[in-house]
């Protein structure tokens, strides 16, 4: 991705702490159903995979279709159990990988 | 090929607009083709279990009326205590009008903590917004919510 | 009682006559055309596009001018210089060594500039730094690296009113100001309508299902649902003009550097909200 996404994500958090997340990335998310000037069909690239994991275990995700808005904006929770990196990734359809950590600490 | 532009040739004026016409009509139609609510009723019954539909369990936020079909936002909560034994393992966004139903399915885990999430979607036409959730048990509760989405407004 | 009714409508159109007079008077103490309420796009919007502009981590805009942020600092150009060398952090209330801080100037641009004797905008005045000072390649009016980079210069004067005392004959800016006001004012495309029809006389009326506003600029650069991007005021002009069958001038065109003189004198005193998200 050309732009880096945006995470929010609180630094600190108490034990088991309901926390919101929003993850906001940079992508046109182009469905494949439109055509450019000349009336070619322009091909189809989304992101189509987001999560979000710690310490490689996976906390939540999404699959994405096309009638997703560009510049995906997803909004989760998860509940604060560990404190560590908080690693927030999203592929597209040619498996381009962006990835955003960042750390929380869990008192 | 050659056999049809024979055809054609053969054919005076007024049939030759005819078959223009259904061709016109036909393209049209297949490049305007919709979801419907069946398939998204198909989607849904892929998931598995018998789904429980109107359930109170699901709360959909959405507007009434969406400001610019390009960019609706949604919010959904589903009432679960969110525990290893109980919790809500995806929540599927369906959009019954749109060239395929399918928006987003959200999958979640007990540390998810609240079965809450949001994003913000491409509705082409005024339309029900189906959501589908599958629980940790297997169960699927179905909801549903209809959107207004205004064509026509101001471009550039 | 046909009489009175027939009293009555004179009456109704003569005030109206006069109203219209007034609003096309243009000395430094006419009154705002809009009289006290001057209203942003951002009061007629949904509450749900108004919360996406209150949270910067929900404004989709937002990656675009984190990516100018890391560009600010980054040297660029022959002369190898960033924008940083000259400004300083892009909010430093100083301004670096050249003592021209961020904070403040789109509540103030269009400026004039000296050189070309014509009033410039924001997006020119950074492709100017960009050829002149950094002798680097400008960015393109309208591509995303100048969106962001506005959207980043905007954003330090969040909050700050606008002013503009363009409408003064001593002003610089006055002959651009002139020309923008006619501009307004002017009929224009197959539908044969000026800006003034919808902005102005029917601002807060409904035309099928879109709820006018009053054409204010200052929430741009704006992320735009419809456009599912963020873009200028100038991309927004081009689209107002096809959308009355009327040819549109470029971005960055002396016609719309005008129109934006004009337009940022009628909404002085807004708040500024760039970058916004407008439906």
């Amino acid at each position: 991705m050309a732009n880096q996404p945006r995470v929010k994500l609180p630094k600190t958090a108490k034990s088991g702490e309901l926390v919101q997340v929003k993850t906001l990335a940079s992508h046109d998310m182009e469905t494949g159903n439109r055509k450019d000037k000349e009336g070619k069909a322009i091909p189809r690239l989304i992101l189509k995979k987001f999560s979000c994991t710690l310490g490689g275990a996976e906390i939540f995700g999404a699959d994405m279709h096309p009638a997703v808005s560009a510049n995906p904006y997803i909004t989760f929770y998860i509940k604060a159990e560990k404190s560590g990196s908080y690693v927030f990734t999203w592929t597209d359809d040619n498996g381009e990988v962006t990835t955003v950590s960042q750390d929380m600490a869990v008192s | 090929m050659s056999k049809s532009t024979h055809q054609m040739v053969q054919m005076d004026r007024r049939q030759a607009l005819k078959v223009a016409g259904a061709g016109v009509l036909a393209m049209g139609f297949a490049t305007a083709a919709h979801a419907t609510p069946e398939d998204a009723a198909m989607a849904i019954s892929k998931l598995g279990g018998s789904a429980k539909a109107d359930s109170a369990k699901i709360t959909i936020d959405l507007p009434e009326i969406a400001e610019n079909g390009a960019t609706v936002p949604v919010n959904v909560t589903v009432d679960s205590p969110m525990t290893a034994a109980d919790h809500v393992k995806h929540i599927h966004v369906f959009a019954e009008g749109n060239p395929s139903p399918e928006v987003i399915s959200f999958n979640l885990t007990p540390s998810t903590g609240k079965a809450d999430v949001g994003t913000r979607m491409r509705l082409g036409k005024t339309q029900n917004v189906v959501v589908a959730a599958v629980m940790s048990d297997g169960s699927v509760h179905v909801n549903k919510k209809e959107v207004k989405v205004t064509i026509g407004g101001c471009g550039g | 009682m046909k009489i009175k009714t027939v009293t009555t409508i004179a009456v109704i159109l003569g005030a109206s006559f006069t109203l219209a007079a007034c609003n096309m008077k243009s000395t430094s103490e006419a009154p705002n055309p809009y009289g006290k309420e001057v209203r942003s796009g951002y009061s007629y919007a949904t509450p749900e596009t108004q919360a996406m502009q209150d949270d910067d981590f929900s404004n989709p805009g937002m990656p675009l001018v984190d990516t100018a942020a890391g560009m600010w600092n980054k040297p660029a150009g022959e002369a190898k210089k960033s924008c940083a060398d000259c400004h300083g952090a892009v909010d430093d209330a100083k301004g670096g060594p050249v003592g021209i801080p961020m904070k403040g100037v789109s509540a103030k641009y269009p400026a004039y500039d000296e050189a070309t004797q014509k009033p410039m905008n924001l997006e020119l005045r950074i492709m100017k730094c960009q050829t002149e000072n950094q002798k680097a390649e400008a960015f393109k009016y309208d591509s995303k690296p100048l969106v962001g980079m506005t959207g980043l210069v905007a954003m330090q004067s969040r909050g700050m009113p606008r002013v503009s005392t363009a409408d003064d004959p001593n002003d610089k800016l006055h002959a651009a100001w002139k020309a923008g006001e006619e501009f307004y004012y002017q009929r224009r495309g197959q539908l044969d309508l000026a800006c003034k029809h919808c902005h102005e006389d029917n601002a807060g009326n409904i035309i099928r299902a879109e709820l006018l506003s009053q054409g204010q600029s200052n929430g741009f650069p704006t992320y735009r649902l419809k456009w599912q991007g963020m873009g200028s005021l100038h991309k927004r002009l081009g689209g107002c003009n096809k959308e009355i069958r009327a040819e549109p001038y470029k971005s960055g065109s002396d016609e719309y550097v005008n129109l934006e003189t004009y337009l940022a004198w009628r909404g002085r005193g807004l708040v500024m909200e760039g970058p916004s998200v407008r439906k």
